[in-house]
């Protein structure tokens, strides 16, 4: 279970600039095996929350419990020396897994996000939507029972992120029992399409504004009226007409 | 007709690497022919390209037995450099001490001229090849540590951060991350150096009092006033260090391919 309790962080202004609050008193519970997908604009210290998760960055006040976190950064941020299979198996390598075993690791994965036939590519011969699948296994593999994930569809395109949406819907649903999942995103339907509960965040200083759980079926279709009508409440409590 | 017309200039791009370079060599060359020619001016001061040309044949045995051993001085002064400014530039990377304590210092040492240094370092080392190393190595030095630091700083933080939450230590992000993403700098550095190596050889060489190579030889010819064959050495020097300059390009390009091949697709 990660517990965020009354957390403010500033960050402090550069010369002749103010003190910026990124977070102020913001209080956050996710159960162990959900799905939370935090929304707000941008800069409203999304990035800020999950580093806390992931220990990265400590708060000014408050407290931060969580299981170890590992993180899918918002750029795929692959080696361009190593082939895919070996990025993905990355942190496994740093534990100290052997290569062939760890090798032996991924090789389900790809199979089972389209990405057969491409372990020896390099990442820049990769397209983003690959490039990200590739990146999502290598944050699986690190083994730890939280996963933080950054907007990790924002620079995609509108066609290749529907599709990335539906994987990690599936991916997480197998994984469901063993992890902890914390999305960020400033895509209140990717929201709603992906997690268990909705968590809204103002704009910045950043709190929560609204917490809405999403009682509904998966698979989700955007067009489902339960999820028209979610988006249209996370809208409403950024301040945003639907 | 336009298509034999489109082959030929279809080979012309495909080749305008090392034709274009050529053809400005040649044009040079005629320029330099008929300025002797027109100008009068002695062959004594300014030898023709052809008299150059004869000392190239006549003097083949001599240049090569000098090219060997510059050859050797240049890549042992390298590879000393390389050892040294890699270090360095870790060490610069990893403590921000050593940054403060040493990177003024380098940018200093600099300043020093080449000139100065020579006949200090044979006052300390002796003569014989341990100054020429020195020296060699000293002017290959700054542009590996600069080259190689550049890359190091110019690792992405988040990866950085990625890596952490891997739980990598300190050592292991150097290995997996900073290292690699050093290599291609490094490389910049080593074909930098190639360039400069040759003028520490020559300076070297010509302070050392040494006895063979090409900075000792293109000292010989010029008090022997043999122009001709003092412009043929600087010309195998030239070629020497173009040479070893296309060298560890095509090194590089094996190496670390995946650095050119992030630069073909960004510039596509």
């Amino acid at each position: 279970m990660i517990r965020v309790y009354e957390v403010s962080r500033v960050f402090p202004g550069r010369q002749g600039h103010q003190d910026v609050p990124a977070l102020d008193r913001l209080s956050l519970e996710v159960g162990t095996g959900e799905i939370v997908a935090v929304v707000g604009p941008s800069g409203c210290g999304k990035t800020t929350l999950l580093e806390l998760i992931c220990g990265l960055q400590r708060p000014d006040s408050g407290l931060v419990e969580s299981p170890p976190a590992a993180l899918m950064p918002q750029r795929d941020l692959l080696l361009p020396w190593l082939s895919a299979a070996d990025n993905a198996c990355l942190a496994l390598r740093v534990r100290g897994v052997s290569r062939a075993a760890a090798l032996s690791q991924v090789e389900p994965w790809f199979e089972r996000l389209g990405l057969s036939g491409f372990g020896q590519t390099r990442p820049a011969e990769l397209s983003g939507g690959m490039r990200q699948r590739v990146s999502f296994v290598r944050t699986l593999l690190a083994g730890k029972p939280v996963l933080a994930l950054d907007e990790p569809f924002a620079s995609l395109d509108a066609l290749t992120r529907a599709e990335m949406q539906r994987w990690l819907a599936s991916a997480l649903a197998a994984e469901r029992e063993r992890r902890t999942v914390v999305l960020v995103t400033h895509d209140v339907e990717e929201a709603a399409l992906l997690g268990d509960r909705v968590v809204v965040i103002s704009p910045r200083p950043g709190r929560v504004v609204a917490d809405l759980p999403v009682a509904l079926p998966r698979p989700r279709v955007r067009t489902d009226p339960a999820v028209v009508e979610l988006r249209a409440r996370a809208m409403q409590a950024l301040g945003v007409p639907a | 007709m336009t298509g034999a017309v489109g082959l030929a200039s279809g080979a012309l791009r495909r080749h305008a690497g090392w034709l274009l370079p050529l053809a400005t060599l040649a044009l040079l060359v005629v320029i330099w022919q008929l300025y002797v020619d027109i100008s009068g001016v002695s062959g004594l001061v300014f030898p023709p390209p052809h008299a150059v040309a004869r000392a190239l044949v006549d003097d083949r045995g001599t240049l090569l037995r000098s090219l060997g051993r510059t050859a050797l001085e240049i890549v042992c002064g390298i590879l000393v450099a390389v050892v040294f400014g890699f270090a360095a530039a870790v060490l610069i990377h990893w403590s921000t001490v050593a940054r403060r304590a040493l990177y003024p210092l380098l940018v200093a040492s600099q300043a020093v001229p080449i000139v100065v240094l020579a006949p200090i370092l044979v006052l300390w080392l002796n003569f014989g090849i341990r100054p020429i190393l020195v020296l060699i190595a000293l002017v290959c030095f700054f542009p590996i540590v600069v080259t190689t630091l550049a890359a190091l700083e110019t690792v992405d933080p988040d990866l950085i951060k990625l890596m952490i939450t891997f739980d990598a230590s300190r050592w292991q992000r150097f290995r997996r991350v900073e290292l690699p993403s050093a290599l291609p700098g490094l490389m910049t550095g080593i074909k930098l150096a190639a360039v400069f190596s040759v003028i520490g050889a020559v300076f070297g060489e010509q302070e050392a009092g040494s006895s063979s190579g090409l900075g000792y030889l293109l000292n010989a010819t010029l008090s022997n006033f043999e122009p001709a064959e003092a412009f043929a050495t600087v010309c195998v020097l030239s070629a020497f260090a173009i040479l070893l300059f296309a060298l560890l390009t095509v090194v590089e390009r094996r190496a670390l391919p995946w650095a050119y091949k992030t630069k073909e697709i960004q510039s596509r």
